[in-house]
């Protein structure tokens, strides 16, 4: 892999060594195989050994400019060429250029006598040409245990070997020799006592009537490795081992928001969507619409001008385009425009790590900002829980290493498990929306959950999901004093709040009106006695006026009187 | 035609060569080695006591002709290669051990 960095791994203190420019096995090797050294790669019968070594003499002769040597004891030249020309590689034309010599060795045990004392030194005298001819810098003997077998004195072929070992050794030849797996040894004859440096030990075993192949570095001295067992495939293209998970968790993390193609998603999730980048687990049980809401993602990421790649492991292209459209989700539009891809399989065609690996490809080959796996669940029926689980940590963060944004979605079995998803994955999720039945009165309706999203205030809240023909609604639910409902119920105890509320408020609005006449009543009253006594005012003022005018009266007669009678003491006059 | 010596110490069935038949026998070494010496006398002293008159032998030194060791598939040194009379025998050693060489090359059927 081209975009990790070798030479950091290798510094000083580390061994010197070769690349193999076999994918995976450089990482977890951290730098490839020790150079000048023999490594032992041991396997049982069709384990893939033949198929390491030559992919280690190939590309070392196309890719890294060191010619090898294939000693093949097993295979006839033309047998080999035949096979690898399957795969993809070309040896005839790497052995017309000089960068590669194949060396078939027939021993026949039948033929061989033994008389006495004997060495090896007829394939000594072979190697050494063979290595001459081409100025090989890498050489492969497969396998070297034939030579058990085909002499019967076995103490002087052990002898030999610690020889050749040697020989190679001395020669600063980077070799690969491959031996037959063992009952209770690594490899039937014990070579890896003699090949001290590095052991790598290939396994093929059949779990659910597929087949699995793993590849392990039993000891690699003086050198850092990877201790796990990495599965690894033959295809097409030739070996790649998988790394578990990637050395470090660097990815980058953004700080962008996509949405999720759902507004009220959107804004459930922190008011902006999900990170880019970011994995998002979408679990639930059957027909919640977990497909509805990964297409959702998928068709906003298309209107914003990115590509998705949509793998199918229960539903066709074409099955899932009919059902999106019938809700208004128009992807047949962005296929064409080559903005969205489908790749539909059935998860039992093939083994997990053929899954992994093709989707590796896939991605690769497409380069989409974001991928949707719908569903997750179904490859859990080809692998065992720790399989699926190691295989989805390698998925996922092989994504995020590309900054890839990744929609799952799980199916999980049991209603009465809802937040436990079936493989154990929601750890490695950034984002967890669960799809839950919510069952009322006869009636099956979906509720919404964000269980978790890292990095972002989410809403704690359930909305009720609807899928309607126009795409999906979130509804709130009616969280009143009835509880949580959803559906004809929630629409039902809504209208009886409303007939409540209107009740209520009638109620009201007649206490008012009961009110508003008593102080019309009251105001009455008072505007009739205030006439009553401005009345009764009336009435003595005009008393009072005629009292004064009287009085008035009578004082001026009396003075008069008295003018007239002029009487003493009384006037002035 | 038959050697008194043989008739003497084997019990098995002997197997006398044809009258007339050549054997060309080709004897591979690695230099003048301690091993491919003994080897070389070894097989000299058993085609003149079986087959008097009726072979030839040829030593091919790898050490001056590596390139050879592909032809007859030579892997270990001292490799005896009967060519003639056929089928094709490899004997691989030193051919210190007589019964073993003479059951090799099918002058004697097996061993007692």
């Amino acid at each position: 892999m081209s975009e990790v960095c070798f030479s950091e791994t290798c510094g000083p203190d580390q061994l010197p060594k070769v690349r193999t420019g076999i994918q995976g096995l450089d990482e977890i090797t951290q730098g490839g195989l020790p150079r000048g050294r023999p490594t032992l790669v041991a396997g049982g019968a069709g384990s893939g050994k033949t198929m390491l070594a030559m992919e280690f003499l190939a590309r070392g002769a196309a890719e890294f400019g060191e010619p090898g040597v294939f000693l093949a004891f097993e295979e006839s030249k033309e047998d080999l060429i035949q096979n690898f020309k399957s795969i993809g590689l070309d040896l005839e034309a790497l052995v017309e250029e000089k960068k590669l010599v194949i060396d078939y060795l027939h021993i026949d045990q039948n033929e061989i006598h033994e008389a006495g004392d004997f060495d090896l030194e007829g394939l000594f005298f072979r190697l050494g040409l063979a290595v001459e001819s081409v100025g090989a810098k890498r050489v492969v003997i497969d396998t070297i245990e034939i030579l058990f077998s085909a002499f019967e004195n076995h103490g002087i072929i052990r002898a030999e070997l610690q020889r050749l070992f040697r020989w190679l050794k001395d020669r600063n030849l980077s070799a690969i020799v491959t031996g037959e797996r063992g009952e209770n040894t690594i490899t039937r004859y014990g070579l890896e006592e003699y090949v001290a440096d590095c052991v790598i030990l290939l396994d093929t075993r059949i779990q659910n009537e597929v087949t699995t192949r793993r590849l392990r570095i039993v000891k690699y001295r003086g050198s850092t490795h990877g201790m796990d067992e990495y599965p690894f495939l033959i295809d097409s293209d030739g070996f790649s081992v998988l790394p578990i998970t990637s050395a470090t968790l660097e990815q980058i993390a953004s700080d962008e928001r996509i949405s999720t193609g759902i507004p009220r998603l959107d804004t459930m999730l922190g008011g902006e969507g999900v990170f880019r980048g970011s994995s998002v687990l979408i679990s639930g049980t059957a027909g919640m619409g977990k497909s509805t809401i990964a297409a959702n993602f998928a068709d906003a990421a298309c209107r914003r001008g990115e590509r998705v790649l949509y793998f199918a492991f229960e539903e066709s292209q074409a099955q899932i385009v009919r059902n999106m459209r019938s809700i208004g989700l128009d992807l047949e539009r962005w296929v064409r425009e080559c903005r969205l891809a489908f790749h539909a399989a059935r998860p039992t065609m093939c083994g997990l790590e053929l899954h992994l690996v093709n989707i590796h490809k896939v991605v690769r080959a497409f380069k989409p900002q974001l991928v949707v796996i719908d569903p997750l669940s179904n490859l859990t029926t080809i692998g065992e829980q720790q399989q699926v689980r190691s295989m989805l940590t390698r998925l996922i963060d092989f994504l995020k290493s590309q900054g890839i944004t990744a929609v799952f979605t799980d199916l999980t079995a049991a209603e009465f498990n809802l937040e436990r998803t079936d493989v154990g994955v929601s750890s490695l999720m950034d984002t967890w929306l669960l799809l839950r039945n919510l069952e009322h009165n006869g009636e099956r309706n979906r509720g919404l959950y964000v269980i978790k999203s890292r990095g972002m205030a989410h809403s704690n809240q359930i909305r009720e999901f609807v899928i309607t023909d126009s795409g999906i609604e979130l509804v709130d639910v009616y969280t009143g004093p009835g509880g949580v409902l959803t559906g004809a119920s929630r629409i039902a105890q809504e209208t009886r709040d409303r007939a409540e509320t209107i009740l209520r408020r009638q109620a009201v609005e007649a206490r008012q009106r009961v009110l508003d006449r008593k102080r019309r009543a009251l105001e009455a009253q008072i505007a009739l006695l205030n006439a009553e006594f401005e009345e009764a005012e009336d009435e003595a003022m005009r008393e009072l006026q005629q009292e004064e005018l009287l009085e008035e009266v009578q004082s001026s007669s009396t003075r008069e009187q008295a003018r007239r009678r002029k009487a003493d003491g009384l006037g002035e006059g | 035609m038959n050697n008194p010596d043989m008739q003497e110490t084997a019990k098995d069935e002997e197997f006398v060569p044809e009258p007339g038949e050549f054997w060309t026998l080709k004897l591979y070494v690695a230099g003048q080695s301690p091993r491919s010496l003994a080897a070389f006398a070894n097989l000299k002293k058993i085609c003149s006591e079986h087959l008097p008159g009726q072979y030839s032998i040829e030593v091919v030194d790898l050490l001056e002709h590596p390139q050879l060791a592909a032809g007859d598939q030579i892997i270990a040194i001292p490799t005896l290669i009967r060519n003639l009379p056929t089928p094709i025998r490899k004997i691989i050693g030193d051919l210190s051990n007589t019964d073993r060489v003479l059951v090799g090359l099918d002058l004697r059927k097996k061993i007692t």
